[in-house]
């Protein structure tokens, strides 16, 4: 397979999968605003686009922070430089970009959801279907995901897909942890004190865990469980330890097709092997915040590595 | 335009009144079994299909480098057994003047000694690549891929109207428009025997393959050069590789490496045997022409001369293919082949000649006039239906520089129905078939593309300028 081919199938997943998670977290912060207050409201979508990483493009675009303005900033505001739209945009001109290497019903099913969204995004995003909105993004990611297990043959690019998928999923949950964590801290004093539940429920619900979390834990909500639960619980697929567990798979599985192993396995065996031995006790008395940021690093060098093995930019 | 015309269908211009002619006997039969709001739904459905799987062409300075759809009419041009066997014969005669005539050109010129061709032709031609001359492509052949445009006037007459002889496109039409139709009416090809197209893609890699340079290994690599997605013909570009199983390459893929022309891969460098390349000779090696492409490989007419590389169609074969050469093609085809050329061409006038350049500016009103260089449908005067305005801003044109034009009769080109709200309605329609060339034979698939204007009366087909599609079916009979 061409590196630069690699490559496309490779960010079509990683953009999808932004975009996923970006709905994810809107989904979230809406539905702690209609259960708030006007003022606490504005501070649950304040911290809606401190999460996504855009505070400071946001401020530079809108005087204060509503939900309208919040949503339709993150969803197809142009003055956003990486909106959802852009984001499903780039996954299809990356799929456009591998054509000839993934199946005809991935391309369709991708082709159809980008028609759909491009379609409903094309004007602003109301209250009343901003649900629609979400769920059309949600929902393309299913179906993509759906398709590539289906349909794709399982040579490297399937790797190559799993790959981005994981690689982004992990970088997507460990900065929403970090972000929220800061947010939800009135003080670093406060490492491990019973916080807002409340607060603590948007996280789970950003990642969409908040059902398995309860289910495993018979809804006792704390935040070390929490935390325990979207780092270390390999059973929970959006948690770092299930993301880094296929991951690692997906790389092997690349190094055995090639017959030789390269820099990114070497870094993923570090990286995995750390994580499985680490307790949460371990990353409380680290800090939660530098664990993280080590994390979001140590994830980037893997990328990085495996972009150079696999050549994806001549 | 109106009147006199012929209909493939009817044999007329009015719909219903005509006989319905042979080719069309079993379509016709089915047709009349078929409610009309159910061909409304499925001329619908074959939209949004063609949306759905992404059969869009980019048009270029337009918002967004737009992705456009190309209108498909569900009802099909059809030609019988009979007529396609009298045609490929025509064809093939005509694509092995063509290989014969380009290594001529770049060999010993005999037909330019014996006078029959002037030497101005290729001389002043942009197209004539001076890197060929005495090189000859692995397996002889120039042109491995053509597109011969053809159109009907009457129930015996089809004529040539271009040879496109560098990088005809469109099959990839020629294939989602059958693909289309049997999804669409699955029940009519029970009814009515077509000939497969299906296998093109196969066939093309075959053919391909059969042209390997010496280099090569048993099993040749080939790859689709494309110049990237935002080039209007990007879809198919994918789609060819994707069909043939091979890579679909951009220039910046490629580099030479020890002689060979190598793909990086995610495993490293990998040489390939063939290139079917769809970018333009101008953009191909940045060492040998234009130096500030970014599409091409630099060094890659290097290792094309030295046998390392078989590059499709061959560089230097436009020079077959341009509206000048075209008007000689009765002499071309005769001089190689020794036979009177089966299918005729469109009677041509050159301006470039004195008495010719009169005829046409006296009777502009009458002609079609065409840039030389020009494809596409662009810098073309269509006299009978521009207004006096644009008659005399051409005519300055021509006269400034009358080498650059070629004029031809308005044809009364055959029509074929289109499915409307209202019902049938006559349309103009051209056609172009597509052969593949390779040291094995030319292998011509039954079929190829009708383009059909969409407008009323209009004779102008060219997707770029608002022109249909029509699935195309040659009877097994």
């Amino acid at each position: 397979m061409l590196g630069r081919t690699a490559h496309g199938i490779h960010w079509m997943f990683r953009y999808l999968e932004r975009a996923e998670n970006t709905v994810r977290l809107l989904d979230a912060g809406f539905h702690m605003a209609l259960t708030r207050d006007l003022v606490t409201s504005e501070e649950e979508w304040r911290s809606v686009i401190q999460t996504a990483g855009l505070k400071a493009d946001y401020e530079k675009a809108n005087a204060s922070y509503s939900g309208i303005q919040v949503w339709n900033f993150i969803l197809r505001d142009k003055a956003n430089p990486l909106s959802v739209m852009d984001m499903i945009d780039n996954c299809r001109t990356n799929a456009r970009l591998a054509r000839n290497a993934i199946s005809e019903e991935l391309w369709e099913g991708l082709n159809v959801a980008w028609m759909e969204i491009k379609e409903l995004f094309s004007r602003p995003i109301s209250q009343r279907n901003l649900g629609d909105a979400l769920a059309l993004v949600r929902n393309a990611g299913t179906l993509v995901q759906g398709s590539l297990e289906g349909t794709m043959l399982r040579d490297e690019g399937y790797a190559f897909a799993r790959a981005g998928t994981f690689i982004e999923r992990a970088d997507n949950t460990a900065r929403i942890l970090d972000i929220k964590y800061y947010l939800l801290l009135p003080s670093l004093a406060h490492v491990g004190s019973s916080l807002d539940t409340g607060q603590w429920d948007t996280v789970l619900r950003s990642v969409s865990g908040d059902r398995a979390y309860r289910f495993l834990n018979a809804a006792r909500i704390d935040s070390r469980g929490i935390m325990e639960f979207l780092i270390l619980d390999d059973r929970f697929p959006r948690s770092l330890a299930f993301c880094y567990s296929e991951l690692r798979d997906n790389l092997a599985e690349l190094a055995r097709l090639h017959g030789a192993e390269g820099e990114c396995n070497a870094l993923m065996r570090e990286a995995d092997q750390a994580l499985s031995e680490t307790s949460i006790e371990d990353i409380l008395d680290t800090g939660l915040h530098d664990f993280l940021i080590n994390f979001i690093a140590q994830n980037r060098a893997i990328a990085g590595a495996f972009a150079e093995d696999y050549r994806f930019v001549s | 335009m109106s009147g006199g015309n012929f209909d493939e269908m009817y044999g007329t211009t009015e719909p219903g009144k005509g006989e319905v002619r042979g080719a069309y006997g079993g379509y016709c039969e089915w047709l009349d079994e078929q409610e009309p709001e159910y061909l409304r739904r499925k001329q619908r459905d074959a939209d949004s299909e063609f949306r759905r799987t992404g059969i869009t062409f980019n048009v270029y300075g337009e918002d967004d480098a737009e992705e456009r759809l190309i209108p498909f009419d569900t009802v099909p041009r059809i030609i019988t057994g009979g007529e396609w066997r009298k045609l490929s014969k025509g064809i093939e005669q005509r694509v092995r003047a063509l290989n014969a005539f380009m290594h001529d050109l770049y060999h010993r010129q005999e037909i330019i000694r014996s006078g029959r061709l002037p030497q101005r032709l290729f001389r002043d031609n942009v197209a004539w690549l001076p890197h060929m001359v005495g090189f000859t492509p692995p397996g002889g052949v120039y042109t491995h891929i053509v597109g011969i445009d053809l159109v009907r006037t009457g129930p015996d007459e089809f004529m040539v109207l271009e040879d496109n002889a560098r990088t005809p496109s469109g099959v990839s039409y020629m294939l989602e428009n059958r693909e289309t139709m049997m999804a669409m009416f699955p029940d009519l090809f029970t009814q009515v025997q077509v000939r497969p197209v299906a296998n093109y893609p196969r066939r093309l890699a075959k053919s391909l393959a059969a042209c390997a340079p010496p280099a090569a290994s048993d099993k040749p690599v080939v790859a689709v050069l494309t110049p990237g997605i935002y080039n209007s013909a990007y879809f198919e570009h994918a789609f060819l590789a994707d069909q043939m199983g091979a890579e679909l390459v951009e220039g910046s893929d490629l580099r030479v490496i020890d002689g060979r022309v190598a793909m990086r891969t995610t495993r490293g460098y990998e040489p390939i045997d063939v290139i079917y390349r769809r970018v333009d000779d101008d953009y191909l090696d940045p060492l040998t022409f234009n130096p500030n492409s970014v599409l091409g490989i630099p060094g890659i007419m290097d290792v094309y001369r030295a046998g390392g590389v078989t590059i499709a169609n061959a560089p230097g074969t436009g020079i077959s293919d341009d509206k000048a050469i075209y008007s000689f093609m009765p002499e071309i085809v005769e001089f190689y082949t020794g036979e009177k050329p089966l299918l005729p061409n469109v009677e041509t006038w050159r301006c470039a000649e004195a008495d010719s350049l009169k005829y046409v500016l006296d009777n502009l009103a009458e002609l079609v006039v065409k840039e030389v260089h020009g494809s596409g449908g662009y810098g073309m005067l269509i006299g009978p239906t521009s207004s006096k305005k644009e008659i005399s801003t051409f005519r300055r044109k021509l006269e400034a520089n009358p080498e650059n034009y070629i004029a031809q009769p308005t044809l009364s080109l055959s029509t074929v129905p289109i499915f409307q709200k209202s019902g049938l309605a006559p349309r103009h329609v051209d056609l172009r078939p597509y052969v593949l060339v390779s040291p094995d034979g030319v292998d011509i698939t039954p079929g190829g593309l009708t383009r059909v204007a969409m407008k009323k009366n209009s004779l102008v087909v060219n997707s770029s300028q608002g022109g249909g599609t029509k699935d195309t079916w040659v009877l097994d009979d």
